[in-house]
Order: structure tokens, then sequence, then C-alpha cells
């Protein structure tokens, strides 16, 4: 195993051995040093991925079903893998600060290396399975650092919907990917790209491109799926800025690039995309105008951002990906920074709302600096980052033909005005001199501002030095989407053109909505109602739906008596059964086959009384000797036929029966004979379950079935498993494995025979 | 009420009980028996202690809490199922060792019989598990 593969696998080490060191109060530091050790080995992997090569390997995995674990990094691996690990040790040294000392800090850093592991997996898959796998487990390390805080009611809701919606988009990707690789043939996704004219060709590239196109918007929080990622944030703030900001969330927008040679550029990928990314760039933008907490505000625009991102693909020009890629890389910078900071607010100064910002750089400076920092590039201001991001949208959506370019410029520059006010509120408030009253507080430990300050530092040196340090970054990363050698040349200033216009009235536009927000926000408060009638309603009524169903369900599949139960599961199987039986009735029946000697008529008679007797016995203790009869009947019968394994387990267990019988017959109710109508009812699904397995019997003597299995059985028994009782061996070693799943079922049975007469017998002593 | 023929005949017969329930396992690659037979067997030896004498009886004379075997039991099986990983087959594969007999034969031995032994203490010790508890239910 080379580089790659041990890259993914580290993380999933470290994290089970996390718990060791996790009390130790610089745990975060010494966590760190994986994710930072492996950003330095990315880069170093650099220089070639940079120069166009794609760094791959190739592990086998289940070689029976020609499955290759196969990673590769190319120019967008590359982007992706160098946050994760990056904002990753930063993350994690946060932590150790934020969560100091609370009683599941060990789990925390377990839970969230472990996804920083599937993170990384997903990004370096070059497999489809591989990559749904690792896509998996960011959904589930999702779920558990949602719902952290587990003793409070609303992070476990959260937690759930977050899982649900992001879990239903899952399986309806792994459709789309089984599919995908049916029609292309591989799944492997670099022999994939090579195909991408036929499968956008093939009739089943829409259904293909619905259920992934399901993966990837519900995973980025696009409209209408977005209203797990606001919620997510009762997740601690680390958590926030790693997954639900800066990583996961963009798992969605790095599958929509990594296929986008597969099934980019159609006009139904282009359609569905812009608009959705256009919608949730809108609605997102202006919910974060509504919203008052600072975690809320940040989600909100971060779901703008993340519709932003996703327009841009789905436009799918050169220069649209590009500009994708770069206001990618500049929200990672500026929103981890703002979602670190809002933590650190909280932490050690107890500010949650917007209006609790302001005077902040008074206790806490370096912390408001670098939210400054983040705020200026945030807003698209010069000379930072997200000045570069901003332009490259504009410029690239203004270069559309048709009606296209204007109208989506507009929808551009009306959504990142609404994100200006964002950044006035959050990141320069804090600049702001407090109006009624004096924030208290203290500056944030080392822990507690590096990683802000880093990351927003990064945002003004990218925006200085674009050309240095993000232009080959992004241009292979936008090779790798697009497939074609780009050379992206990121410069900052463009001249006074006309897209400068446009970045001016985005920022004017922005400053008006902050100025006049109390008032414009009054008077769209109606449409804010919007939120309780929209798509998190329809959630919360489909779950409710589906939980009264579940209990109506088992209300009348399990009401508690025993004989229910038993018809249920015996007219299913007789349904099931028969009906499999009568399609496959071109076979040959045995019937022809039955020449009876004495002795077999004589023990079916014996049989036959014994279950008469049961069945009119007026006693319990009759029915249960009469049964002992059918049993050991039937015994005899297998006996007869040359079966003592049979035989033998088969008398063995009538006698356990019968003493279990003895064991029970104490607590059961009194014996009552019943009506007419249920005993109707009974004696038709016995004779009708009776019948059914005659007919198998029947059929399993036909020479087609009987030979394909016996024989093979039969012969190799000896040679193969050094047995000659092919019974045994077929339990022990050929169908060991059914065996290993019998004897599970066993011990469980028996658990549970033992908890629940337990539980009885508890019940009765708290009576007493 | 107690049986003092039941008490005496149990005292004689469980041993050959557990002994033909351990002959059982051990011959059954080849001849009638195997674990679960031999699990069923060694099963019924305790419930004649119960009987006879006293849940507690049987409870004490097993030793060990019937619940350990079954966890034992599945531990063993799996244990003896993944031996094969550790050469390179699919799990569950057999493994054999042939071991020279002074009398010039051979005795093969095999993974399937401890995965046997394994069955042996699930359902023996299910069993116990089920009887036991019914058992003492007043």
């Amino acid at each position: 195993m080379s580089g790659l593969a041990a890259a993914v696998l580290s993380g999933f080490v470290l994290a089970a051995i996390a718990p060791l060191v996790a009390r130790s109060r610089h745990a975060g530091w010494l966590l760190a040093l994986l994710p930072a050790g492996l950003t330095a080995y990315f880069l170093s992997l650099a220089p070639r991925v940079l120069q166009g090569e794609r760094v791959s390997e190739q592990i086998s995995w289940v070689p029976s079903l020609g499955l290759q674990a196969s990673f590769a990094l190319d120019g967008l691996g590359l982007l992706f893998a160098l946050l994760i690990c990056g904002i990753g040790a930063l993350v994690l040294i946060y932590a150790g600060g934020y969560l100091a000392g609370h009683p599941h800090l060990p789990r925390f850093y377990v839970v969230i290396l472990a996804f920083m592991a599937s993170m990384l997996g997903i990004v370096l898959a070059d497999n489809l399975l591989l990559l749904y796998v690792f896509w998996g487990g960011t959904s589930i390390t999702s779920y558990l650092l949602i719902g952290f805080d587990h003793e409070q009611d609303k992070a476990r809701s959260s937690a759930q919907q977050a899982l649900l919606v992001t879990v239903g988009g899952e399986l309806a990707l792994l459709g789309g990917l089984v599919l995908l690789a049916s029609v292309g043939g591989t799944f492997e996704i670099s022999a994939l790209s090579d195909r991408g004219g036929e499968v956008r060709a093939d009739p089943l590239y829409l259904p293909i491109l619905g259920l992934v196109l399901l993966g990837a918007l519900t995973k980025s929080a696009q409209f209408p799926f977005h209203f797990w990622l606001p919620n997510a944030m009762a997740a601690p703030a680390p958590v926030s800025a790693y997954l639900h900001s800066a990583t996961m969330v963009k798992a969605g927008i790095f599958l929509l690039a990594r296929l986008f040679p597969v099934l980019g550029g159609t006009d139904a990928w282009t359609i569905a995309l812009v608009a959705s990314g256009g919608a949730t760039l809108l609605i997102g933008a202006f919910l974060s105008y509504h919203a008052v907490e600072v975690k809320r505000v940040l989600a909100y625009s971060t779901v703008a951002a993340l519709g932003m991102m996703v327009l841009l693909l789905g436009v799918g020009t050169e220069h649209s990906v590009t500009a994708a890629m770069v206001f990618l890389l500049g929200h990672a910078f500026y929103k981890g920074t703002l979602f670190l900071f809002a933590g650190a607010a909280d932490h050690e100064a107890r500010a949650t709302r917007t209006d609790q910002l302001p005077g902040l750089r008074r206790v806490m400076p370096i912390s408001a600096a670098a939210a400054a920092l983040a705020g200026l590039s945030m807003a698209g201001l010069l000379p930072f980052f997200g000045f570069i991001g901003k332009e490259l949208v504009f410029e690239s959506l203004f270069e559309l033909p048709g009606l296209a370019g204007p109208l989506l410029l507009a929808v551009a520059v009306a959504g990142n005005a609404l994100l200006v006010v964002v950044a006035l509120r959050v990141g320069l408030r804090p600049l702001m001199r407090a109006t009624d009253r004096r924030p208290k507080g203290h500056e944030a430990p080392v822990s507690l501002w590096l990683g802000p300050l880093l990351l927003s530092v990064l945002g003004v040196t990218t925006g200085l030095l674009p050309a240095w340090l993000a232009s080959e970054l992004v241009s292979a990363a936008v090779s790798s989407t697009i497939l074609q050698p780009v050379d992206v040349e990121l410069a900052l200033w463009h001249g006074l053109t006309l897209i400068l216009g446009f970045s001016l009235l985005t920022l004017l536009v922005g400053l008006g909505l902050y100025a006049w927000r109390a008032r414009l926000r009054a008077a769209t408060a109606p449409a804010d109602m919007g939120r309780r009638v929209g798509p998190e309603q329809a959630y919360a009524g489909l779950t409710a739906l589906t939980n009264q169903l579940a209990r109506r369900l088992t209300g009348w599949l399990q009401n508690g008596y025993l004989r229910h139960y038993l018809v249920v599961t015996l007219v299913t199987g007789i349904g099931l059964v028969s009906a499999a039986l009568l399609r496959a009735s071109g076979l040959e029946w045995g019937l022809g086959r039955l020449d009876l000697r004495v002795t077999e008529v004589g023990l079916a008679v014996l049989v036959l009384v014994g279950a008469f007797v049961a069945v009119r016995s007026q006693s319990r203790m009759g029915t249960v000797a009469a049964l002992g009869v059918v049993g050991f009947g039937i015994a005899l019968i297998y006996l007869n036929f040359g079966a003592p394994d049979l035989a033998m387990t088969q008398v063995l267990i009538e006698t356990l029966t019968v003493i279990v019988f003895v064991l029970v017959l104490y607590h059961l109710p009194s014996f009552s004979t019943e009506r007419p109508r249920p005993r109707v009812r009974d004696a038709a699904v016995s004779l009708g379950f009776g019948a059914m397995m005659t007919a198998l019997v029947l059929f399993t003597l036909t020479p087609e079935v009987r030979e394909s299995i016996s024989r093979f059985f039969l012969e190799r028994s000896l040679p193969d498993a050094h047995g000659r009782n092919v019974v045994n061996v077929i339990l022990v070693d050929f169908r060991a494995l059914d065996t290993m799943g019998e004897i599970a079922v066993l011990a469980l049975a028996g658990l549970g025979v033992f908890v629940l007469l337990r539980i009885h017998a508890e019940h009765r002593q708290a009576r007493r | 009420m107690r049986s003092l023929i039941l008490v005496t005949g149990a005292r004689l017969l469980t041993p050959l009980l557990l002994l033909f329930s351990v002959f059982l396992l051990v011959r059954g690659h080849n001849e009638p028996g195997g674990g679960f037979a031999g699990g069923l067997v060694a099963a019924c030896a305790f419930i004649l202690v119960a009987i006879s004498r006293e849940p507690a009886a049987a409870r004490r004379a097993l030793r060990v809490q019937p619940q350990t075997l079954i966890g034992v039991g599945l531990l063993v099986a799996i244990a003896s199922g993944a031996l094969s990983l550790l050469v390179g087959d699919p799990l569950l594969t057999g493994q054999w060792v042939d071991i020279p007999l002074p009398d010039g034969g051979n005795l093969a031995l095999g993974t399937p019989l401890a995965f046997d032994l394994g069955v042996y203490l699930v359902v023996l010790g299910a069993t116990l598990t089920m009887v036991l508890t019914l058992a003492e239910e007043d």
C-alpha cells in the first residue's frame, strides 16, 4: 500500500487511538500533527500534480467481484485535499481549546478524525463505490457531530434531520452510481470520464443525472433540501466551521465537478443546476438577512454560497468552472474564519446574536481582527481573495450569450449584495462601537484565535499574490474538471472595466441593505414566514406520516397474540412459495416415483393420527403428548429413509420441546376450546400450509432440482472437506456461513428468552 | 418433590450423556452426529440434573453462566473461520493438518471441528439459558 491509501487510512487509525491522548491538555495540538503532516505530504505531491500528472494507485479490494480500491490525486483532488487537511489541522487545535474539559472530548476527536479521513477518501477515490463508502462515512460522522450534545433535544432532532435528508439523497446517489457504472461499463471514475459521450447519449442518462443530483444537492444543502444545514448549527463551532462550511457540504460540489466530464454539459444538467443553484443562492441570502443568531446567519450565507457554486458548475463554461473553484477556495477561507470566530465570541464573551457583536474588538482584539479580515474578503473588497472570486463570477456570467447572461448576472449581484450584509453584520460589527452595553469577556486563548487568524491572513495573501499562491492550484483543479488543460492567471486588478462596476454596484446595494435593514426586514417579514410552510414542514409532515404508518403497521402485525403472528407468517409463506412453485411449473413433478412400502404407510398413518388427536384433544397435556407422537413419527420417517442425523436431531428436539412444555405449562392461561370461526380459519391455514409443503417436497423430487446440488455435495465431501458425513460437512464447511448465521440467531433467541423472563421477574418483584 | 430413583439415575446418566455428547461432536464429520446434536445431548444432561434436583444444582454443575457459553461458542466459531484469512483464503475456508499416527494411520485435524465445537457451545448455552431461566420461574 502506498501513499494515498495510507493517507486516508492514517486518519482512521488515529481516530481509533485518539482516546488515549484525548485527556491531555495539548491533545488538539498533538492530533493536529497528522493533518498538518498530510498537508505537507500533499504539498510534496503538488509539483507533479500541477504539471498535469495524475498520481494513482490501485489495491485489490474484492477480487472475486473485480473491485479495485483505486485512489487518484489530480488537480481537483489536490485542491480539496489541501483544504481538508489544512483546515482540519486548525480545527483540531481550535477544538482542543473550545471543548476543553468537555466530558465527551475523546469521542469528539474520534468522530472528527474519522470524518476527516472519510472526506479525504471521497476526494481521493477513483472508484464510484469507494467514493460512495466514504460519502456514507461523512454522513454518519456528521450525524454524530451534530448530535454531539446529545442531551439536548434540539441537537438530537437536528442530527436526525441532517441524517435523513443527506442519507435519503445518498440512497438515490447509490442508485445513480450503479446505473452509471452499468451504462459506462466500469466503476472506475477515470475510465468513465473518457466515456462521457456514450453515457450522455444513453437513454438512462436522465435517470442517472436525476439520482446523482439528488445525492449531490442534498449533501450541499441546495433548495429545497437546504433546511438541514442551519439546524446542523446545533453542533459545536469547530464542527460548523469544518463540516458545515469548509468541507462536507462541499462534497456535493466536489461530486458535481468530479462527474462533470461524464454527466456535465447537457441542457438537462445546465437547467437543473442553474435553477437549483440560483434559487438556493437567493433564498439562502434572503434567509440570512432575516436570521439573528450569528451561526444561523452564517449558515444561511453558506447555503447561498453553495448555491452560487452549483450555479457556476451548471453553467459549465471554462470561466464559470474557474470562478466556482476560486469562489470555493475564498469561501473556505473567510467562512471558516467567521464560524471559528463565532464560536470564540460565544465561548469567551457570550455573544451569540449579531447585535451582541459590536465592541468585541476591545475584549478580543486578535479574534476581531481575524473576523474583520474575513468579512472584508467576504464582502469582496480589494485586495482580498473574495474580490477575485466575485470578479470571476460576474465575468463568467457576463459573457454568456442571450438572455441568460444578464439574468444570471442580476441573480449573482443580488445574492452577493445580501452576502455583503452578512459580512458587515458578522465580520465588521465587532469593530463598531457598542451602543447600549459594554461587552464583557476576554481574549480567547491561542488555540482559539490561531485558526481564524491564519485563515483570514490566507484570504489576504492569496488576494495580494494570487499568481504565486493560487493560480496553479486553481488551473490544475479546473483542468481536471473539464478535462482540458487550462492556464488560469488570477490577478487582482483588471483595470476599470464594466465588471468592476458590477462589483461596486454589489457593494453599494449591500451597504444600502445593511443601513436600512430594520425597515427592509419589517417590509419583507411576510416572505420570511415562508420558512414555516416551506420544505422543512414537508419534512416534518413526512416523518410524522412515516411514524404513524409504522405504528399502525406494527400494531396490526404485532398485536401480541402469538396465533396472529403464526397466521401472518404461514399465510405469507404459503403465498410466496406457491407463487414461486406455480411459476416453475414447467418442471416434471415427482408424483410418478411414489412406490410406497408398508412401513412408510404405517408411519404416515401414525403421524396423521397424532395430528388429529392433537387438534381434537380437550386438554393441553393431551395435545402436547399427541404432538410428541407426530414429532417422533417424523423422526422414524427420517430414519426409514436413511437420514440418521436428521432423525437424531428430531428426537432430541422433541425431547426438549416436551421439557419446555412441562416448564411453561403452569404459567399458561386455561386451555380454551375456541369459537367455531377461528377454528375454521386455523384449519384452512393449516391445510393450506400442508398442501404447500407437500407440493414443495414433490417439486424437489424432480430430477432437475435434485441433481444440481446433491451430487456436488456427495462427490466433493470427502476429497474437499475430509468428511464422510455429508450432512455435517455441509453444515460446518460447505455452508458454514449459513450455520454461522443460524447459531447467531440461536444465541439471540436464547438471550431474548433470558431477558424477557428476567424483566418479567423484576416486574413481579417490584410489585411485591 | 424429589424422587430418589430419578436423582440416583441422573447421577449415573449425566456423565454418560456428557461423554456421549463429546463422542457425537467428534465423530460428526464422518458418522452421524455433529455439534448441533452433541450440544443438545449435553443440554439434556444438565436439564436432567435440573429436573432431578433443582435448577441451581445444574448451574453449579455447569460452573459458568450458560450465557457465557453462547458468547464463547460464537467466538470459537468466528475465530475458526477467520483463521483461513491468515493464510489468504476466503473466510471460513477449512484448514487441515495431517498428523501421522504411530500405527501408520493418519489423523486429519481441521478448523471445521473447531467450528463444530463453537456450534456445540452455542447450542448448549442457548438451550440451557432458555430452559434454566424457564425452570427458575416460580
